[in-house]
């Protein structure tokens, strides 16, 4: 039943790509069997969403081949993956709000009644029919810009399946979705599995991994590192293949141990409209916190309650000791506090904007005299803050777009030290930018901690995390499960001067640490 | 009142209560505001069949226009160049109605939207301007070119076959631009809800990159509703010197915004993938229903359109407000 032909449902063979001077993948193998859930698994930058990519049509591949049910794939376009069964479940990509589930699972195939016209009442049959063939409740007549992210995940599926796709892709499906929701997604990939489709499966979420998929691939450093069943591979030893023997960079971040003084940032009970839930934490001046945690485990949703973005539903927030009403993002900035945020060219910067006004922006009111900005002092303030911060730019003047991701970080970093916080919060501040930039920006956290500044940092990058932290929270499901101290997660086993095997040991350490408590807040909620 | 049996999914309840609300509003607002003039203006003649049938003729070239502008809407463009567009095919038709007869003249116009949504359109897909700008230099461009192949004169059309057909004709007592104005209404429903194509666009406007994930080419769309919203607009010329019996490159002049504001009034989204036609036809009687009411009211021409403005502004709100 399982292996109904010999060919592989998707064999890739010695895929090689590189962007620029980056080498993405290199000469990797990757194959899925008909009826199997194949997790891939990798950390950030392993190549994962590359290879996903490559397989359905969006980047072409330096070298290597693809076949889908042994049939080699000659044409890499989104089109000709499609037409050889290969679906991507993207997360509400490939939906239409403004159209009903049925006429989105039948979009460009509409079904057609008499001259020829469309027969919508058709369609709501058939999609009905397929629905309850998948044994799953979707109104095939509700607008999809009214369903919730697991309705609109099934019209997703349902698409694909209507399509006769034969390969499925997920990635990280169940972020976005409720624990019940995560349920029925399990069982009805277990039924799509035992009708013979291939199903690859991305997640970050050992747990999950665990108990939905037959075999896993671990790409590390766009390398193929292992391809086992899942009985093979222990929560430990996937987590031992994730982190590997990391390339140095971060590791020459020397932590000195900071005098932490009085509490400068401190929140009690605090909630947002559904998350965080009741968090309760100090910031000392000269710390960094760290906010550790998987996708939708709440650590954005607590920066953007702190920073004014989001309300705070309940709780109180004190700086220095005084209870302060944070309502709007000025009223954050006027209490000393400055959020980097995630999505550095939507929140973070002007991109088509020079260098000069972004560094500005934040505190224009400071650089005018009546209503004429002095554009004496903006442009020494933007020289010191590009000196300060050694930010690469061909000049002030020039379009931040023109500036390499590190650098643009680096501005968005300016714009705010400009304003002299008291407390920054960083969200995500290395995503996507390269070894050598990080390494600068966590060296320039750790130097704002020792000048006495509180600082609370996000990131998915767990050995950055453990370069730049002093403790680090984990939170799961909006909550914070533990509280550690940095050193705590140093093994006293691993020792020796190499600190590099340090690292790796505490980010081992780390990784189960979030796995835990993700176990630990979903039993809660099943008790709940 | 559905409260109880959707209590699971609140979303489909709000969707069945307001959605509803919000399509219905040109309607209601329709039905309000001809009560309200048949009172106030019983003495004047509202009610007179010759003046509701005025309405109509007044109506039909907007209505057309706008028939193509929710497509337009729909795919997530704008057309801004259709009154000049009109102004232009008046001109360009009754000057080959002078020179061929009559078939020229038709040919004439339609070729006239043909070539200026074709510019719009290749201006649009190919190179990436926004329609706004592509259409708003059109405007002055199809509104030059009318003033200038025309002398600034009027170009009188002699062919009563045209006339009577383009305009001043009528069936027993139905004039034949409510002829055109239904007939083209009922195929721009039929499209836009009933065909492939009519799915396409809604698909295009409502999200274009899942649109194009979806395997559909969204810029040949653009680049169809952009023609079709140019021939359009021809063919209103056409109707207009018709009924006037000559082409003039004023004609159409300011058609763009009361287009536009039938269709939004209608219940179509300027933000694309929302359209309804028949909203759209309504829309634009509406707006014929206002002028036609406060010309009767004896406004003078300034406080005609703050009143017209304001109307305009309440209706859409109205059915904007959505949450």
């Amino acid at each position: 039943m399982t292996f109904v032909a010999p060919a592989h449902a998707v064999a890739m063979r010695g895929v090689t790509k590189s962007f620029g001077g980056v080498k993405a993948l290199v000469d990797v193998d990757f194959a899925v069997e008909k009826g199997e859930i194949h997790a891939l698994l990798g950390g950030n930058g392993a190549g994962k969403s590359t290879i996903l990519k490559i397989l359905n049509g969006v980047y072409v591949p330096d070298s290597g081949t693809i076949e889908v049910d042994g049939v080699p794939l000659t044409e890499h376009t989104p089109e000709a993956a499609r037409r050889a069964g290969i679906a991507m479940i993207f997360q509400e990509m490939s939906l239409i709000p403004t159209l009903t589930v049925a006429q989105n699972v039948f979009l460009t195939r509409e079904a057609k009644g008499s001259f020829g016209f469309i027969d919508d009442r058709t369609a709501e049959r058939r999609a009905k029919a397929l629905f309850a063939m998948l044994e799953v409740e979707v109104d095939p007549k509700a607008l999809v810009g009214d369903l919730g992210t697991g309705q609109r995940q099934l019209t997703e599926i349902a698409k694909a399946i209507s399509q006769d796709a034969k390969v499925l892709v997920f990635d990280e499906p169940s972020t976005a979705l409720s624990v019940a929701d995560v349920e029925r997604l399990f069982a009805f990939l277990r039924k799509l599995k035992a009708e013979g489709h291939a199903i690859i499966y991305v997640s970050h979420r050992m747990d999950e991994i665990a108990r939905i998929a037959d075999r896993a691939t671990i790409l590390r450093d766009g390398r193929h590192v292992i391809t086992a069943p899942l009985s093979e591979l222990p929560v430990e030893t996937m987590i031992g293949h994730i982190v590997g023997r990391r390339s140095r960079g971060l590791s020459d971040v020397v932590r000195v141990e900071t005098a932490v003084r009085e509490p400068l940032l401190e929140l009690k009970n605090v909630s947002g409209a559904v998350k965080p839930r009741n968090v309760d934490l100090i910031v000392h001046r000269g710390e960094v916190v760290g906010l550790a945690g998987l996708l939708g485990s709440g650590r954005s949703a607590l920066a953007r309650v702190i920073s004014g973005i989001d309300p705070i539903f309940e709780g109180e927030i004190a700086i220095a000791g005084k209870a302060v009403m944070i309502a709007s993002p000025k009223d954050a900035i006027n209490a000393g506090m400055a959020l980097i945020p995630e999505d550095r060219l939507r929140q973070g910067v002007i991109a088509q904007h020079s260098v000069l006004s972004n560094v500005t922006l934040a505190m224009l009111d400071r650089l005018s005299s009546g209503a004429f900005l002095s554009a004496e002092r903006a442009r020494e303030l933007t020289d010191e803050q590009i000196a300060a911060l050694r930010i690469k730019a061909a000049s002030r003047d020039h379009a931040v777009r023109t500036l390499s991701g590190g650098n643009q970080q680096k501005v968005v970093l300016a714009k705010w030290l400009a304003t002299a916080p008291e407390i920054l919060v960083l969200d995500e501040p290395t995503a996507g930018i390269d070894i050598g930039s990080k390494s600068e920006i966590i060296h320039l956290v750790r130097e704002l901690a020792r000048a006495g500044k509180g600082i609370l940092m996000i990131s998915s990058e767990l050995s950055e995390m453990l370069s730049a932290c002093d403790r680090i929270l984990v939170l799961s499901d909006g909550r914070v499960m533990d509280d550690i101290a940095r050193a705590d997660l140093d093994d006293p086993q691993t020792t020796g001067d190499d600190p590099v095997m340090r690292l790796q040991a505490a980010e081992r350490k780390l990784q189960m640490v979030i796995q835990r408590a993700l176990t630990r807040s979903e039993a809660d909620h099943h008790v709940q | 009142m559905s409260s109880s049996e959707t209590a699971n999914m609140p979303s489909v309840a709000t969707r069945l209560g307001l959605a509803n609300w919000r399509q219905n509003i040109i309607y209601i607002g329709f039905v309000v505001i001809f009560l309200v003039f048949a009172i106030a203006l019983h003495d004047k003649g509202f009610l007179n069949p010759n003046n509701l049938l005025n309405i109509f003729r007044q109506t039909a070239m907007i209505a057309v226009m706008a028939t193509a502008m929710t497509y337009v809407l729909s795919a997530g463009e704008i057309d801004l160049s259709v009154g000049a567009v009109a102004g232009l095919a008046s001109v360009t038709t009754a000057m080959a109605i002078d020179a061929g007869g009559p078939l020229s003249g038709v040919l004439a116009g339609l070729a006239t939207g043909i070539v200026v949504g074709t510019f719009n359109g290749l201006l649009t897909t190919r190179i990436g301007i926004p329609s706004f700008l592509t259409t708003l230099a059109m405007m002055g461009i199809a509104r030059g070119v009318a003033m200038w192949i025309s002398d600034t004169a009027a170009v009188p059309i002699i062919s009563r076959t045209y006339s009577w057909i383009f305009g001043g004709g009528s069936i027993g007592p139905i004039p034949i631009l409510l002829v055109w104005m239904l007939v083209l209404g009922a195929i721009g429903h039929v499209v836009l809800r009933k065909t492939g194509f009519g799915r396409r666009v809604l698909a295009t406007g409502g999200g274009e990159t899942a649109a194009r994930y979806s395997g559909i080419d969204t810029r040949s769309i653009k680049f169809r509703v952009l023609v079709i919203s140019s021939m359009a607009a021809a063919l209103a010329g056409m109707l207009y010197a018709g009924r006037l019996q000559s082409g003039r490159f004023q004609l159409g002049e300011g058609d763009e915004l009361s287009v536009i504001a039938a269709a939004v009034l209608g219940g179509t989204s300027l933000f694309g993938g929302v359209g309804t036609v028949i909203g759209t036809i309504v829309g634009a009687l509406m707006i014929g229903l206002i002028n036609n009411g406060l010309i009767l009211m004896g406004l003078e021409f300034s406080q005609q359109l703050i009143a017209r403005g304001a109307i305009i502004i309440l209706a859409v709100a109205l059915s904007q407000s959505r949450k």
